[in-house]
């Protein structure tokens, strides 16, 4: 089980909010230190990938439970 | 440095149409990209501090969803173009779409540069002190001294 240092609360935004604080989000962080998003955005999962990927912050899991959808991004 | 750039050229000046600009330029700056969008003709409305002017037409828009069906003559009624602005505005705050004013605030924030069009300016003789703060004006080789460099270059 991943261990967060914070929590963004992105439900109710579109895209590309989530995105866009989580960006903003990370930038708080050490490097290192995880964030967990949760979102209700369904275009949320492949932009998370996506922003995983070209930004080389690891994603290190993500789920999905009743509607919502979470996200652990390391900060590289 | 490796940074990834992308170059929009922006010229509409709608509701609707000011969108992909500031989402696209904002979200290219949140993966790394350095980002340069060029306001001009229609597009340079996006540059106002007062961004409340904006509209959507129903009028010779036949892709955008109406409520109930209706003939094209009906769109030139007066207070069409008002109610048509207030819906997608009221949907778009239901859906949790951020406002124009808000992704180009978050577009400042990240640093993307935005050029106003000379020429447009003086054309339609704009002031630009009714523009945000930190606006650059430039002509069609400032573009390009950008657009050369960049990775993707997008006409909006």
């Amino acid at each position: 089980m991943v261990q967060e240092d914070k929590v963004l609360d992105a439900r109710g935004l579109n895209c590309p909010l989530p995105i866009l604080r989580t960006k903003k989000a990370l930038g708080e962080l050490t490097s290192g230190q995880v964030l967990k998003i949760v979102a209700t955005d369904p275009g949320a999962v492949k932009d998370f990938e996506a922003f995983a990927k070209q930004t080389k912050n690891p994603l290190l899991e993500h789920a999905e439970a009743a509607g919502e959808f979470i996200f652990f991004i390391q900060k590289a | 440095m490796d940074e990834k750039k992308l170059a929009i050229i922006a010229t509409k000046g709608t509701l609707d149409w000011g969108y992909p600009p500031f989402i696209l330029a904002s979200t290219a700056a949140a993966l790394g990209y350095g980002v340069e969008i060029f306001f001009t003709f229609y597009g340079l409305q996006l540059l106002k501090k007062d961004l409340s002017h904006l509209r959507v037409s129903p009028l010779g828009n036949p892709a955008m969803p109406m409520p109930i069906p209706m003939p094209t003559l009906m769109m030139v009624l007066p207070g069409m173009e008002g109610m048509a602005t207030s819906m997608m505005k009221s949907k778009m705050k239901a859906k949790g779409v951020a406002s124009l004013e808000e992704l180009r605030e978050l577009c400042v924030e990240a640093e993307v540069r935005m050029i106003a069009c000379q020429m447009t300016v003086d054309l339609f003789e704009f002031d630009t002190a009714d523009f945000i703060d930190g606006i650059e004006l430039g002509g069609a080789a400032s573009f390009f001294e950008f657009a050369g460099e960049s990775d993707i270059t997008l006409f909006m």
